[in-house]
């Protein structure tokens, strides 16, 4: 496959040498031929890889600058504004950073840009991998694992924020400590053993550093390494292709293919993360001065990733219940705990959901197109809105200035899109993943519009179809759709109920099961690639619905033991 | 020495010893020796091993024409990049920052961003250009190729599965584990406290709340200084109507643990306008007009709902605006809450005048101030 290359010699040593004492060339010839599938959507997870990389390299540089200290000192430094200002040793030392040490400005913005990027890459990746379905089995505990970096992400994001002690993160930092004081019966000790005492404390900035440089960082580190081997392990998963099977990954080598590939994108997320920080000023805490309780600025924003929480504290009615000598503080507690532990619980249970749902224990290496997966599809887009109303409204106040829209009509606005959004945003996806199933179903059945129009002889003007080539074709078949279980309440010859419907579980099942299978059927035995006019018509599931609506059953009919009669299907309860 | 040693593991003492100078016997790995050795080069390397099959398909080869222009395009990326890279490193030379290094006359915020702007944009052509180079090297140079790989089950076959049992099996009896409650259940015993134990060595974390969150530094006849100007301040001085300040406690100016609990808003009012409804919790007196000096009223600055300050005042509707989230209170009518997830008021200071004329806090607030926690009652 190569022409003849002869190894330097140098090089042939060192890795006989290694050889000799690891046993590596096995383990690095498969490293080498490992093959990796070219989607564009599979760069994203790498984003945030590369970003976490540069934060560990800027932090790094910055953790040699920075003294985590609340100590008082009385500035006499380059920034004469704050000239004779009392400030703690970590704000002073964030000025002489930006300042006074050549390259730590940029340093400084890098590394809260690329914490950003980090964030922004974690979610993407997320939804890239919860829309195609990639978290099913065997991935599960990669799945857990990326949530749990996700939760990690966030508190050492906010720590890291913090840590100069200037007035915009003091403030955050306050309603933290508000938020913690509001936990029952714990919450007031919880507050009091992480600061130290009262707010603000002696030792918040110390104690945050160790958890923000040491502890979080550690454990990411720990994760992301266990998220890639077992990515590595189990081999990553592929779209749908001509060629690409559930036995097989398609692809190219990891070296030189891969190594290349990754090494450019590296110097590219790089490169856009030093433009940002040259270009776009972040985070300028020389203007907010330091931290003091008194004072405060309006449109105070936290940085994006923090944006539910503080949308959702904003959203809140206020609610308190008091007795018994306690206070409940549910305008502070269902806010803080309600959207996150439904986003994180609701994520991490969803494989787990999903398979009992669908009753489907198979291996997928393949991943599904989202409109496939119209049920998954429909939830990951309710909790998009539902992500994204809580993460608006916290900058309510900065809208409503720009768009001069009373503050309190916003947030009333909020509190309603919070219920409604989500709902409509399932029902509303749902649709329109039946409604690409169903131009796929055409696509396949009379191919695809040509463009030409040709008259026939009574002078009708026709779009002439033709039909779609074979890779296009793989794509548009691979389509599968879990089997369906006994109907909710239904019995058996004797008026026995299907064990798996039984009781209220097994009914929620059921429906969920139902739920799940909903999909367009594609009859293609028998019909071959017709691109005449009604001859791809008819197929028997879909005779008595006029031709288009949406049926629960399997999408290559007969393969499945499904069974059931496709007369009660969801389709009437969809339309 | 690592050669000799070498030398003597993987030959045995038989082995002739060799001549200091000559290479070393043993085989190399990625000379053709190996190839030469290994016999069937092909073949080894579509075998991973487990079973896996790979497939490689060149799909495409670059005409080595186009070949060699790529490649002075490449290395002309690579070029820019050492130059940019050098302009980084005279950039960090040439360009002083911060008030030591600077002449007098240059403003230390403009040279920092002289620097970050000349840092950053050689930093980025840098990263830029290495970058493109990779690409266009992968993409135009190099062969297209793909690669089949086959999946390999992950599950163990029978046979492991079922070694892993046996033994397992074996281990655990051998162990008695299951067979000596008394040594199990004592080994749990034992390990018990120092599970315990981490959690016990934070306890020093920090000091038990007991009733701190109770009580500010006000005090009876501790005055109301203003903030900024720590000065004291009579009604005499405070007559606008529609005027907020914010007050620190005398004594406290620099304290940010008291000032978290007791800044203070001063509003003063036209005479009419401030209505204080006189509430009670319980037993104690938590609102009432007899608390304010000249239609001036003092209340806690920190919100009721997670302790932001309550930063904004709008004369002409008495609201007083939380920044945070939004919590609105009616200053005229007793501070009381008309939007937001503040839960109640905020909690009003009492104040009267000294001796001297100056304001002074009557008492401390009479409950606590700032966001709910759970002993709060």
């Amino acid at each position: 496959m190569s022409d003849n290359f002869d190894v330097p010699a140098p090089l042939e040593g060192v890795g006989g040498w290694l050889d000799d004492r690891f046993h590596g060339a096995r383990g690095f010839r498969v490293l080498m031929r490992k093959v990796f599938p070219d989607h564009w959507s599979f760069l994203l997870g790498e984003i945030a890889l590369w970003s976490f990389v540069i934060l560990l390299l800027s932090g790094t540089f910055l953790a040699l600058f920075f003294v985590p200290s609340m100590n008082d000192v009385v500035y006499n430094g380059s920034y004469v504004k704050l000239d004779g200002i009392r400030m703690s040793e970590a704000y002073q030392s964030t000025l002489n950073i930006s300042f006074d040490v050549r390259g730590g400005l940029l340093m400084r913005q890098i590394h809260h840009w690329a914490a950003d990027l980090f964030m922004a890459a974690l979610i993407i990746h997320m939804l890239r991998v919860f829309f195609t379905g990639a978290y099913r089995k065997p991935r599960e505990i990669n799945w857990l694992i990326g949530v749990g970096l996700f939760t990690l992400g966030l508190l050492e994001g906010l720590f890291g924020y913090s840590l100069p002690d200037d007035q915009l993160s003091g403030a955050g930092l306050r309603i933290f400590e508000g938020v913690l004081q509001g936990i029952p019966i714990v919450g007031t000790y919880l507050a009091f053993f992480l600061f130290g005492g009262g707010f603000p404390g002696n030792d918040i900035v110390p104690r945050m550093y160790v958890l923000h440089v040491l502890l979080i960082p550690g454990l990411l580190l720990g994760l992301i390494t266990a998220h890639l081997f077992i990515m590595f392990h189990q081999k990553h998963t592929q779209m749908p292709a001509k060629g690409n099977t559930e036995k097989n990954v398609v692809g190219q080598p990891f070296f030189p293919y891969f190594l290349a590939k990754g090494g450019a994108w590296f110097f590219f997320i790089f490169a856009a993360l030093v433009l940002l920080a040259t270009f776009a000023e972040i985070n300028p805490i020389w203007l907010y001065g330091p931290y003091t309780p008194v004072a405060i600025s309006s449109a105070s924003q936290p940085d994006f990733y923090m944006g539910i929480l503080e949308g959702s504290l904003r959203m809140m009615p206020a609610w308190e219940i008091n007795g018994f000598g306690h206070t409940l503080s549910l305008s502070v507690l269902i806010p803080a705990l309600g959207p996150l532990g439904l986003i994180f619980g609701g994520a991490a249970m969803w494989p787990f959901f999903e398979q009992w749902a669908t009753g489907d224990r198979s291996f997928h290496n393949i991943n599904d197109r989202p409109r496939n997966a119209p049920m998954r599809t429909g939830v990951g887009a309710a909790a998009i809105v539902f992500y994204g109303v809580c993460w608006a409204e916290g900058a309510n106040d900065v809208i409503a200035d720009k768009l001069q829209i009373p503050l309190y009509t916003i947030t009333w606005i909020a509190r309603v899109l919070v219920f409604v959004g989500p709902a409509a945003a399932f029902f509303i996806t749902k649709r329109i993943c039946l409604a690409l199933q169903r131009q796929d179903k055409e696509t396949l059945l009379h191919g695809y519009e040509s463009g030409i129009i040709r008259q026939l002889p009574n002078g009708e003007f026709i779009e002439v179809h033709r039909p779609v080539n074979e890779e296009a074709r793989a794509v548009l078949e691979a389509k599968t759709v879990p089997a369906l279980m006994p109907a909710p309440g239904s019995e058996d010859e004797n008026g026995v109920p299907a064990p798996s419907s039984r009781g209220a579980l097994g009914k929620v099942r059921a429906r969920a099961n139902r739920a799940f299978a909903e999909t367009i059927v594609v009859e293609t035995n028998g019909h071959g690639n017709g691109h005449g006019g009604g001859n791809g018509h008819g197929s028997a599931v879909e005779a008595g619905h006029g031709g288009d609506q949406a049926s629960v059953g399997s999408a290559t009919a007969g393969q499945l033991p499904a069974g059931k009669s496709p007369e009660d299907s969801s389709g009437s309860e969809l339309s | 020495m690592s050669d000799m040693e070498e030398t003597e593991g993987s030959q045995g003492p038989v082995a002739p010893r060799r001549v200091i100078g000559t290479p070393p016997p043993t085989p190399r790995l990625l000379g053709s020796t190996a190839v030469a050795e290994g016999g069937q080069a092909d073949q080894v390397s579509d075998e991973t091993g487990r079973g896996e099959h790979s497939d490689e398909t060149t799909v495409s080869t670059v005409p080595e024409q186009r070949a060699k222009r790529v490649e002075k395009i490449i290395a002309g990326c690579f070029t820019f990049a050492f130059i940019a890279g050098c302009g980084f490193i005279a950039a960090y030379v040439g360009l002083e920052v911060g008030s030591n290094r600077l002449g007098s006359g240059d403003s230390v915020v403009n040279a920092a961003l002289r620097s970050n702007l000349a840092l950053g944009t050689s930093l980025a052509v840098t990263l830029i250009a290495l970058g493109l180079g990779a690409l266009l090297w992968v993409r135009y140079l190099m062969p297209d190729v793909e690669v089949v790989e086959q999946r390999h089950d992950l599950r163990s076959d029978p046979k492991d599965r079922q070694a892993f049992e046996q033994y397992f099996k074996e281990g655990a009896s051998n162990s008695q584990f299951v067979k000596r409650p008394l040594v199990r259940r004592t080994l749990m015993l034992g390990t018990l406290p120092l599970l315990a134990a981490p959690v016990v060595l934070l306890r020093d974390l920090g000091p038990l709340p007991g009733t701190s969150l109770r009580h500010t530094v006000w005090s009876p006849g501790r005055r109301l200084l203003v903030f900024g100007t720590d000065t004291p301040i009579t009604p005499a001085e405070f007559s606008v109507p529609g005027s907020a300040i914010t007050i620190v406690p005398e004594g406290y100016v620099d304290d940010a643990d008291a000032l978290t609990k007791a800044t203070v808003t001063l509003i003063k009012f036209r005479p009419g306008e401030l209505d204080i409804p006189t509430r009670m919790a319980g037993s104690t007196l938590i609102g009432t007009m007899n608390w304010t000096v000249d239609n001036i009223v003092a209340y806690s600055r920190i919100c009721t709902h997670v302790g932001c300050p309550v930063g904004l005042y709008e004369q002409t509707t008495h609201h007083l605006l939380c920044p945070c989230h939004q919590s609105t209170f009616n200053a005229a009518k007793g501070a009381e809450v008309i939007f937001g997830p503040a839960p109640r008021p905020l909690p009003q200071l009492p104040i009267t005048v000294d001796a001297q004329g100056y304001l002074v806090a009557k008492s401390d607030f009479t409950q606590p101030v700032g966001p709910s926690f759970w002993e709060r009652g």
